[in-house]
């Protein structure tokens, strides 16, 4: 095909106007782009056609605007860079919308300028997996590592930009990017935040808000000298670089010599500034800036956060010791004063922590030691006020406990009812077919507690089936594993009495003696974690819920015989910001009355938006040590959501896409389903041989069981 | 002169030299004091903090063979107790090393009990409580052990995963001791004492340990033991450039994660 002629203006603009009529009008045709494009190639023309009918699904503004551009592009750049180009632009539209898509489409120049830098620069996205391990490994509260505009941390996460490009190849690029991540987890670990020196002396007009950075530049010089005595390696490199991008000799050592100093800290450099003032900071390339505002933000609520935090594990070291809870005569209390008699801290010195010293817990006189949760929250209290003020020792009262045990702000219900968030939700990617490109962060999943229902349908499966259950779990107790012994081993524990008997007689034959002569005990241990994943969407209204739920109760009752491990997950979902998981049972949850009334709790919901569920559960599924592991689903027909685009081939890509990624983590999945038509699509998702069409919904419990039986042994 | 090399039945085996040991805590006096109440003993903690090196001091210390056997998942009772072998169309009995220890009074150490099948930890109750018995029921027999025999075993707590844990009824016969990763200082003085290496290096050895068990439970199972770092030691001893020493001795051994590798890598180049 590709020895074809290139299309002239007029047939170009012809196939244009098919996919872009909804943004052209009688002022603005296709005729500009086709008459550009005309002098391309067939292939480059081709590629522009197809990229752009694909974009016209999403948004034909945006396909509009790829195509106007296309031609510059091509003039600029390859067709991989052209893809890049368009793929880019979409992914801006994905998170920020129209506007920013379409500027992107508009500066292609800049883009193909970029784009020379970018092939040899090393992007966030390459780099972050590395940082955000290195960063956990040097030391203190575990920072993030996220994309942003500007190089700073707000004491939480370092942010850092999308590209480094600035020195010739990816290995010098990403030393840079580690530079700035050290630079920005030393100001928290050697305290320029600490103790909140910084953000007073802002407040109280000590230091002028100009002189933020003549602070920066000295403070980096303070950091700079600690870095040089506790990584040196680091301190080499980011020297180098220095050297190579800001054209400088160690800098400032000597004007101020008493910031090299161990004991230094960030009250020093804040009393230079007077004296450097109106000298002019140097630039360092990997300083980024302080943004005061941002830490505050973060600052506050931490510290209220591991305060309560700390007080609560300090009542649940006194309950440990005590046997009982402290205070449970009060309900409404915040702390209880009576325990300060009780606590202390003894600090002692460790010339490894940041203001040199390592703090013991005391309860009664007696040294304990905290969990390791509570340890943590300790360093970070410590990282951030240099002590564990005395008065946070004191134990939380029920009133504060059950305000911390509530986590208001993080409960996934609330979502819906207030300003819509995405903390605490679970962030996937979903396939888009037609791009070949997975759209990043794309669909927002929350796990979601079910209410306990009442357990009337539990009984009335269980009296329905009784007959059943009983011959399920005889047929299960078949497959649990079993001893057995082998015959003729080379090795074993006893002496094979037939072997023997045989060789004596092929000895005396004049034969070679066999060297199987024993017994082996072998045992068959099934290892299997099963997971099995529900469909809660609206359309199982009914009978096929029913069926479900009865499915579910009868494969339980057989599973718990069998002692395999499994886990038990409903999902639904309205739009891709809002996917749905519900825990029925987690692994780690037994088999119980909760967990059966949570069954009888299964109901309709929404849609069947599959991708995110598939993949969040396949990342618990992966969580777990098992040699098999089984991602099973129940389902009723096609993956369809509320949004058009969802429905159709879209669906069944990302579903097949999320199924593959499943795979590679070596879990096998496999449907059943009560859809009849369900062989027209589900070869296509699950493959050949891994799914069951069940035709008659009544047959579902017992078929369910049947299935895991043979699935499985 | 060509070396002659010494072949010993283990019960036989000696050790003559002081194996060097740091001790932590109080371990050396509670295991002699458990070793003459002819009480057995359990060591808990994670794999190269010094179990072992522990034992066989402790075995030079009291003077007694030490026989030790590494348990695996095929690990049956019969490799442990004996059995029947054939010689000429004849069967004899074998005796297995926890038999043998138990008749020459030594010490046994069965390492990682964990990892043996369900049924070995079973044949080891009779001699763990007062009864101090090792029944071998093949032969019809029942083996006293004599008092300065002694049992003990060892376990690793981290490994969270419930077919991995040590059932009640074998827990509770031991005098346990737990074993942790020392103290930085003292890591340190274990580093440089095994290898050689000057104090500074050993002291930013010891620093990325620490590094590496911040990123357990980040994607690490389990962070630099004592002896990968003294496997470093040796290494750069011998002229190895630190970097390479710890890419080889430890990040190796740590994992095979691409990008906790690189993570590790850079840590130690940060140090060196």
């Amino acid at each position: 095909m590709s020895f074809d002629s290139p299309l002239n203006a007029h047939e170009l603009e012809e196939r244009m106007d098919v996919y872009l009529d909804p943004a052209l009008s009688s002022r603005r045709t296709a005729a500009g782009p086709a008459r550009e494009l005309a002098a391309f190639s067939a292939r480059e023309q081709r590629f522009v056609l197809h990229w752009g009918a694909v974009i016209a699904r999403d948004n034909a503004e945006l396909a509009y605007q790829f195509t106007a551009f296309a031609a510059p592009a091509l003039r600029l750049m390859d067709l991989d860079a052209v893809e890049s180009w368009l793929l880019y632009a979409m992914d801006l539209y994905d998170k920020k919308g129209q506007m920013p898509a379409i500027r992107a489409f508009q500066e292609v120049a800049e883009f193909a300028a970029n784009m020379q830098e970018k092939l040899a620069g090393t992007t966030l996205e390459d780099a972050a997996g590395v940082l955000e391990r290195f960063v956990c490994g040097l030391n203190g509260r575990p920072l993030g590592i996220a994309a942003g505009e500007r190089v700073f941390t707000d004491t939480e996460t370092i942010f850092l930009p999308h590209v480094v490009g600035r020195l010739p190849d990816k290995e010098s690029n990403f030393r840079l990017y580690k530079a700035m991540t050290v630079h920005q987890w030393a100001q928290n670990w050697y305290g320029t935040w600490r103790g909140g020196v910084l953000i007073e002396a802002l407040a109280g007009g000590r230091l002028a808000e100009v002189d933020l950075a003549l602070f920066h530049a000295l403070e980096t010089a303070r950091l700079d000298a600690c870095l040089a005595r506790d990584l040196p390696g680091l301190h080499r490199d980011m020297l180098a670089l220095r050297e190579a991008l800001d054209g400088l000799s160690p800098f400032w050592g000597d004007i101020a010599p008493e910031l090299g100093r161990p004991a230094a800290r960030v009250a020093d450099t804040l009393r230079l500034v007077s004296r450097m003032r109106g000298v002019r900071p140097p630039t360092c390339c990997y300083r980024g800036e302080l943004l005061p505002e941002a830490v505050q933000a973060r600052w506050q609520v931490r510290l209220a956060l591991e305060q309560d935090r700390f007080r609560i594990a300090l009542a649940q070291l006194i309950e440990d010791q005590d046997g009982q809870p402290p205070g449970t005569d009060r309900e409404e209390a915040q702390t209880l004063p009576e325990t300060r008699e009780r606590l202390a801290v003894n600090r002692r010195e460790d010339p490894d922590m940041p203001e040199g010293f390592r703090y013991q817990l005391f309860l009664d006189g007696k040294p304990i030691a905290p969990p390791e949760n509570v340890e943590s929250t300790m360093e970070s209290i410590i990282q951030d006020l240099g002590e564990i003020p005395p008065e946070y020792l004191v134990a939380a009262g029920p009133g504060l406990y059950k305000r911390g045990l509530g986590g208001e702000s993080r409960d996934p219900d609330s979502v819906w009812s207030g300003t819509y968030h995405e903390e605490g939700a679970f962030l996937y990617d979903e396939w888009d077919y037609s791009r070949q490109h997975h759209r990043k962060g794309w669909c927002v999943l929350r796990e979601h507690p079910l209410a306990p229902a009442d357990l009337e349908p539990y009984y009335h499966t269980v009296r329905k089936y009784g007959g059943l259950i009983k011959s399920l779990r005889r047929t299960f107790e078949v497959l649990r594993g079993e001893d057995r012994i082998l015959k003729r081993q080379i090795d074993g524990e006893d002496v094979d009495i037939d072997a023997l008997v045989e060789a004596y007689g092929d000895v005396h034959m004049g034969l070679e003696m066999s060297e199987r002569l024993f017994t082996r005990l072998h045992k068959d241990e099934r290892n299997i974690a099963v997971m099995l994943m529900v469909d809660m969407s609206g359309s199982t209204k009914g009978w096929v819920n029913e069926a479900e739920r009865e499915a579910l109760i009868l494969l339980s009752e057989a599973l718990e015989t069998l002692g395999d491990r499994f886990a038990i997950y409903g999902f639904s979902g309205w739009t891709r910001k809002r996917c749905e998981a519900f825990p029925v049972k987690r692994f780690d949850q037994p088999y119980n009355e909760a967990t059966r009334r949570r069954i009888c709790a299964i109901a309709p919901r929404d849609y069947t938006r599959m991708g995110a569920p598939i993949r969040h559960l396949c990342r618990l599924l992966k969580a777990e040590e098992a040699r098999t592991k089984l991602l099973i689903t129940l389902s009723d027909g096609k993956p369809d959501d509320y949004d058009p685009q969802y429905r159709g081939e879209y669906g069944i890509e990302d579903t097949r896409q999320a199924l593959f990624e499943a795979r590679a983590d070596g879990i096998h999945p496999f449907c059943i389903t009560i859809d009849e038509h369900g062989a027209d699509y589900l070869p296509h998702m699950y493959g050949a041989a891994n799914y069951a069409v069940v035709a008659d919904i009544s047959r579902l419990p017992m078929k369910v069981s049947d299935i895991y039986r043979k699935l499985t042994s | 002169m060509q070396h002659e090399l010494r072949v010993l039945r283990p019960e036989e085996y000696f050790i003559a030299e002081e194996p060097y040991y740091e001790p932590v805590r109080d371990e050396i006096p509670v295991f002699e004091a458990a070793y003459r109440n002819r009480l057995p003993i359990l060591l808990k903690g994670p794999t190269g903090c010094g179990k072992t090196r522990f034992m066989e001091h402790m075995a030079w210390r009291l003077k007694r063979p030490l026989i030790t056997v590494s348990c695996h998942d095929d690990l049956t009772s019969s490799d442990l107790v004996g059995r029947f072998l054939i010689k000429g169309g004849e069967t004899i009995w074998v005796d297995g090393p926890l038999a043998r220890a138990v008749r020459a009074g030594g010490i046994c150490y069965l390492d990682e009990i964990v990892e043996a099948r369900k049924d070995t930890t079973v044949v080891i109750h009779p001699l763990a409580d007062d009864r101090r018995v090792l029944p071998m029921e093949k032969v019809g027999e029942l083996l006293e052990a004599p008092d300065e025999f002694c049992l003990a075993i060892s376990y690793n707590p981290g490994y969270q995963s419930v077919l991995k844990d040590l059932k009640q009824s074998t827990r509770q016969r031991f005098v346990a001791l737990e074993f942790d990763y020392p103290e930085a200082a003292l890591e340190q003085k274990i580093v440089e004492k095994e290898s050689g290496i000057d104090s500074g290096q050993a002291r930013q050895l010891v620093k990325f340990a620490h590094m590496t068990r911040n990123l357990k439970g980040q994607g690490l199972d389990e962070g630099a033991s004592t002896r990968l770092l003294v496997h470093a030691a040796k290494l750069i001893a011998s002229g190895i450039p630190p970097v390479a020493a710890c890419r080889s001795a430890v990040a190796q051994a740590l994992t095979d994660d691409a990008d906790m590798l690189s993570a590790v890598n850079e840590l130690s180049s940060s140090l060196f």
